[in-house]
């Protein structure tokens, strides 16, 4: 009876490692909310960094990844949209077709380092936009814009084509079958993948380091002038990020409390992330209620 | 001219939106593929500055053992970038032959063994070793694995074994879900005749299921191996970045994405220092691209055979 103790062995084995994966999740998670959650105080989430000292928060790098993460989303989501719209609607099955298909897998596929470089090339030195928001914000575009772009195609995809031919029955143009009933009909889906992308774009660092900047100077957060060098809403003023701050600190900083600030930012960022997964879930099914006749 | 007259021979409003509506949206999509364009076209030129101007022979560039472009010797800069190059690969390499039994024999748990209390558990478990961010799993890395390895084996902790554990858990995720597709993909009917034939579950799992999903699981493995070349600041913060050649697991080295994430913040635009720097990340560049086009083939030569 080999095979049979064979299969007994090899079973075993399958639970085995399973168990050792959800074994590493859960100690990473615990170990970053053990190591994070004490250092987390409504001081420490809005004030400044230091340098030099110990004591110092991450306020100024909270509310950067947030203005980053809406400012690259507002320049992302149309283009996305629109693209997919022409992948999934117009585009005709042949060789140009695929080509544009395989260079958007490309993209999607780059080191986010290497678009971090290019947004340098382009945005900082050649555009001399130099490390400010907006050179941040194109640069998670273009490390945002496949992933979005292929989302937004699956939710179109998923609508099936009795739509598309009853809008065109009714004798309305195809782009008005498109955004009058396509798109409605997608938008949970659409929504969904926008929160689950919106989780990776905040946890970004690499494409951000050489583009949005590594240093985080003071903000007046009385002053809305967007032209004011120490507004918040200026988008020309260099601005680190969250991430870029664990990452900055961990490899050349010289603050005494480097480990409890990056333990801190590090439970910041995965409640954040958390919190988007959990959002994109609800959200996508209470628009899908509210929108449909379900 | 009478109105219906009128209303034929002119354009109507909807067809004109349609028409704008059109151009917009393939806008938006050529849009996209010039990115893809400018970035090979940026990469390259700068990259090949280092061969252009300042007059590197490539076979040099990618056979020599010696970094350090701010000195030369006989006339010529040392930029061998074969330390990064073999760092790459092997903490590469080495992540992902780790990785693979895991992902396989989670993967399997998912689709075989017990598809619904599997898939109920480790779904959301992979969701979320995916969303954790890259820096997270660096800090992770040198809080507790770079320590765990100094006190094992001795010496700084920073090294290739480091960067090989991190990397391990960042692409377990990417190569199980998708081995999980392929695995699920595998007709029903296959199964069933096995075990008709009367032979135990493990003996379907591994004459039938795993070989019939062959590409499939390949393709997941260039795809884990792509995610751990392209991966920086994760690496960078264990690695321990220092431009020799890894000797030993335990030793520091570097990998061709630590070296540019901390060198061209130090360097100077148009200096030698600087083109080189490019030039590693023209190699990133096109490493990337021979990953996917490594996947075009595992998927042509896949379908071919069914």
């Amino acid at each position: 009876m080999n095979a049979k103790r064979n299969d007994k062995i090899a079973t075993g084995l399958l639970y085995t490692i399973a168990g050792i994966v959800i074994l590493i999740l859960v100690l990473l998670l615990g170990f970053i909310i053990i190591r994070g959650l004490p250092q987390l105080s409504w001081s420490f989430l809005t004030s400044p960094s230091k340098a030099f000292s110990s004591g110092g928060g991450i306020g100024i790098q909270l509310f950067n990844s947030l203005y980053l993460l809406i400012l690259t989303m507002l320049i992302s989501l149309p283009i996305a949209l629109g693209a997919s719209i022409y992948l999934n609607e117009y585009a005709k099955p042949g060789m140009i077709t695929n080509a544009v298909r395989t260079m958007i897998e490309i993209l999607s596929s780059l080191p986010s380092v290497v678009v971090g470089l290019f947004g340098f090339l382009l945005f900082v030195v050649q555009l001399n936009l130099s490390f400010s928001i907006l050179s941040g914000a194109l640069a998670l575009t273009v490390f945002n814009l496949p992933l979005l772009t292929r989302s937004i195609e699956g939710s179109l995809k998923a609508i099936s084509n009795d739509q598309r031919n009853g809008g065109l029955a009714l004798g309305i143009s195809k782009w008005e079958t498109v955004t009058k009933i396509i798109l409605p009909a997608a938008v949970p889906s659409i929504v969904s993948g926008v929160i689950l992308s919106a989780g990776r774009v905040f946890g970004e660092a690499a494409a951000l380091i050489y583009t949005a900047g590594q240093s985080a100077p003071a903000l007046n957060f009385a002053n809305w002038n967007p032209f004011n060098i120490d507004s918040p809403i200026n988008p020309m003023r260099p601005a680190e990020t969250l991430a870029v701050h664990i990452w900055k600190i961990n490899s050349e900083g010289i603050m005494p409390d480097a480990t409890a600030v990056s333990a801190g930012s590090a439970a910041v960022l995965i409640i954040v992330v958390l919190l988007f997964n959990l959002l994109a879930r609800w959200l996508g099914r209470a628009l899908y209620k509210c929108l449909t006749a379900a | 001219m009478d109105k219906i007259r009128e209303s034929i021979l002119t354009t109507s409003r909807a067809s004109k939106l349609e028409r704008r509506g059109k151009i917009i949206s393939l806008t938006c999509l050529g849009g996209i593929c010039l990115v893809v364009v400018a970035i090979f076209g940026f990469i390259a030129y700068r990259g090949l500055m280092t061969f252009t101007s300042d007059h590197v022979s490539i076979i040099k560039f990618l056979t020599g053992t010696e970094w350090n472009p701010s000195v030369s010797k006989n006339g010529a800069p040392l930029v061998g970038a074969l330390p990064m190059i073999a760092g790459s690969f092997l903490i590469t390499i080495l992540a992902t032959v780790l990785a693979i039994p895991f992902a396989i024999g989670t993967a399997l748990m998912m689709t075989d063994i017990t598809p619904k209390t599997g898939t109920r558990i480790l779904q959301p478990v992979l969701e979320l070793l995916v969303g954790i961010p890259s820096v997270v799993y660096g800090f992770i890395g040198l809080t507790v694995v770079v320590p765990a390895i100094r006190t094992v084996f001795g010496g700084s902790g920073f090294g290739i074994l480091s960067g090989t554990f991190v990397l391990f858990v960042m692409v377990l995720p990417t190569i199980t879900s998708m081995t999980v597709d392929s695995l699920s993909s595998v007709p029903k009917d296959y199964r069933s005749a096995s075990l008709a034939l009367g032979a135990t579950r493990w003996q379907t799992i591994y004459k039938v299921v795993l070989r019939s999903a062959t590409p499939g699981i390949l393709t997941a493995i260039v795809f884990g191996m792509a995610r751990a070349f392209g991966e920086a600041l994760a690496v960078q913060m264990v690695v321990g970045n220092a431009t020799l050649m890894p000797y030993s697991l335990v030793a520091p080295a570097s990998t061709l994405t630590s070296v540019l994430t901390t060198g061209i913040g130090n360097t100077v635009m148009g200096t030698v220092q600087n083109d080189a720097l490019w030039s590693l990340a023209l190699i990133l560049l096109l490493m990337s691209l021979a990953f996917n086009l490594a996947i075009h083939l595992i998927a042509r030569r896949g379908a071919m055979k069914r």
